[in-house]
């Protein structure tokens, strides 16, 4: 009897051995007040990496998944960080929900040497080019940019803007009032509104004071932009709205209830899927994550949700193509990832480009009939 | 002038709110000692539990019923499992208690309900009304209307009935109430449903505003407290005159001032009021026998 249990106590530590593991990690703010970025993030990376896993893995090795909730506290983040490496012993990560939490954490992954890709959208996360950070949403810039060119179109060059003082609201107001001067827009008025506020009427009524605003832009995520917008409506100022893709979830417009028609936003082209020409070549991508996101989930689909996707098969690809779960030749096949289609459009990587989107992914959308409308 | 207006009407209306939490802060505080710090989770649940009802399709004003009477039980239970089990224990440590209870409660409703913020619909649909070239929202008015006259009822039944005695007796002197017959450990558990339900009904007149999710009571009980502090810690009248005025000074800071300071206010109020006027604005200066 004893010499059976021996038996089968060694095989068994003999078949855990023999059967790899490709440990992933995670740091997602699935709480706290970007829960609706992180909550979607790891629902879209469990379902995938299940359906991998039943499918045989990758080169024939299961993923193991290691997830650790921030609450959106930088420090926290940095920690489990700190935690992935030295006791998960992680193979790859992705996450960081917000630029906050990733800026935190991109500095221990990239002194370890292990492959990071990030869920944030601001572009410091991958200026400068650090060896080993990768990211997959739209940047503020490219936000920017979007709107400016919208504006120009719209003839509409005297603006105003309102931001929040989260990471990213920060971080796309400095970028904007930069980026003003070459599209010939000019700011004339630049609010800020505190993250967690709840009445945002005192700073508008300073914009709609201001002679000659001809549109609104506000920088920012979260609930902050759909108390903007119902208080926008309610002042009853009648220049445009454009808000940037950090509003780019289906909450929002319900939040902001009818005072959400009308605005413009650039946005990825996840929610608008059913819009899409079939002709476009992220059809198939978008619509097929948002059907399997929606039946997983009940939930409306976002974009967030799709950077994790767009990250996980990356990450997946590159060590298929790497043959292995080897760091350094998965970081080297992610750098030259070209082609990739994702749910946020055409990704071709670089050494100096650990984004490798183009302005073509971004879509400018407006909100009609409490929905999202794609503007031709 | 449209926009002194304008700041008035946006203070008035957070600061109502602030005056409803600070009055919540104030009723504990007087008949236990105990600064609540779970009292912006009153607030949450009020406006939470609203919401779910509503959306599992009871009718509106039964939601708020039902969400007035969660969280009158969450506020027994939290006096009744929580305060009264460590009744011989310093302020200090009920104190450190009270948080204890709002993180554990935060998690609840985090779990129990979703993370996501959610709105409800406004008492009186209709569009603002412009007064003065400024715009007034119809439920800016209710929820002024709402706090007002939870004050009044809050004043008619302290000064009125023999349980609101009681409530005043136990806060002024706890030794010599209970001498008298009063039931101290009663009222105090009493105070704590008070309190809970002045908290939920505020969140349920705010949440068409201010929209509401798990998280919302946090900076609300820290501006609250500021609020309390500001008009004197344990008077009512000062709780809610706290409040207002905090409402409008956040409202013309970020108006006149400049926005990148509106939630430092608060904590200015703070500082401010514990460097020179320690008992606050209408509190009395507390002698100590030894």
């Amino acid at each position: 009897m004893r010499t059976l249990l021996a038996a089968s106590a060694a095989l068994i530590a003999l078949t855990t051995s023999t059967l790899a593991e490709i440990k992933i990690g995670s740091v997602l703010s699935v709480t706290g007040p970007a829960s609706f970025l992180g909550d979607p993030e790891k629902k879209t990376l469990e379902m995938y990496v299940a359906d991998i896993n039943a499918q045989g893995g990758v080169n024939g090795e299961k993923i193991k998944l290691f997830i650790y909730d921030d609450g959106g506290d930088a420090n926290k983040a940095r920690t489990f960080a700190t935690r992935l490496v030295e006791e998960d012993k992680v193979d790859a990560v992705l996450g960081g929900s917000i630029t906050g939490t990733s800026m935190s954490m991109l500095g221990v992954f990239d002194e370890a040497g292990i492959p990071y890709i990030s869920l944030a959208g601001a572009a410091g996360i991958v200026i400068p080019v650090r060896k080993w950070v990768f990211k997959t949403p739209h940047t503020e810039p490219m936000s920017c940019g979007k709107i400016f060119d919208d504006l120009k179109k719209r003839n509409l060059l005297n603006i105003a803007m309102i931001s929040g003082t989260d990471g990213w609201g920060k971080a796309m107001r400095e970028e904007c009032i930069k980026m003003a001067p070459q599209f010939g827009v000019k700011v004339l008025k630049d609010e800020i509104y505190g993250a967690a506020d709840s009445d945002m009427t005192p700073q508008l009524t300073n914009i709609k004071n201001t002679p000659g605003v001809q549109a609104v832009i506000n920088c920012g995520f979260g609930q902050g932009p759909a108390i903007v917008t119902r208080n926008y409506r309610q002042l009853g100022i009648i220049a445009p709205l454009y808000q940037s893709h950090g509003v780019s979830s289906k909450s929002y417009i319900q939040l902001a209830g009818a005072a959400a028609e009308g605005v413009r936003l650039p946005a990825g082209a996840t929610i608008i899927a059913d819009q899409l020409p079939d002709s476009d070549p992220l059809k198939k991508v978008v619509t097929a994550y948002k059907n399997k996101f929606e039946k997983a989930t009940g939930q409306p689909v976002s974009t967030f949700g799709g950077h994790m996707h767009d990250a996980l098969f990356i990450l997946v690809e590159a060590m298929k193509r790497a043959k292995s779960a080897d760091k350094a030749k998965v970081r080297d096949e992610i750098e030259k990832t070209k082609g990739f289609v994702g749910t946020g459009g055409m990704v071709n990587m670089s050494p100096t480009d650990h984004l490798g989107l183009d302005l073509d992914a971004f879509r400018m959308i407006e909100i009609r009939n409490g929905d999202w409308a794609l503007i031709r | 002038m449209a926009e002194f207006l304008q700041f008035t009407f946006s203070g008035l209306t957070v600061g109502a709110i602030y005056a409803l939490v600070a009055l919540g802060f104030t009723l504990i505080y007087n008949a236990s000692d105990v600064i609540n710090f779970a009292q912006g989770e009153f607030v949450m649940l009020g406006g939470m539990v609203t919401v779910f009802a509503a959306a599992a399709g009871i009718p509106l004003p039964l939601a708020a019923l039902l969400a007035i009477a969660v969280a009158v039980t969450v506020g027994m239970l939290l006096h009744r499992l929580a305060i009264e089990p460590a009744r011989g224990a310093t302020a200090v440590t009920l104190i450190i208690i009270t948080i204890g209870a709002s993180i554990l409660l935060r998690g609840l409703a985090a779990t129990f309900f979703d993370k996501n913020f959610h709105s409800l619909p406004p008492l009186i649909r209709s569009e603002p009304w412009m007064v003065g070239g400024a715009a007034l929202l119809p439920q800016s008015v209710v929820v002024l209307i709402g706090t007002a006259v939870i004050v009044a009822a809050l004043w008619s039944f302290l000064t009125r009935t023999m349980t609101g005695k009681a409530m005043l007796a136990t806060a002024s002197n706890r030794l010599a109430a209970r001498l008298v017959g009063i039931n101290t450990s009663a009222i105090v558990g009493l105070s704590f449903m008070v309190s809970a339900a002045i908290g939920a009904i505020g969140g349920i007149l705010a949440a068409p505003i201010t929209l509401t999710n798990y998280d919302v009571g946090t900076l609300l009980a820290l501006k609250a407290f500021a609020a309390a502090m500001l008009g004197g810690m344990g008077n009512p009248l000062g709780a809610v005159a706290g409040g207002l005025l905090l409402g409008l000074l956040e409202a013309f800071g970020a108006g006149y001032l400049s926005s990148q300071y509106k939630d430092a206010i608060a904590f200015i109020v703070i500082l401010f009021v514990l460097f020179v006027r320690p008992q606050g604005l209408f509190g009395k200066i507390g002698v100590e026998r030894v």
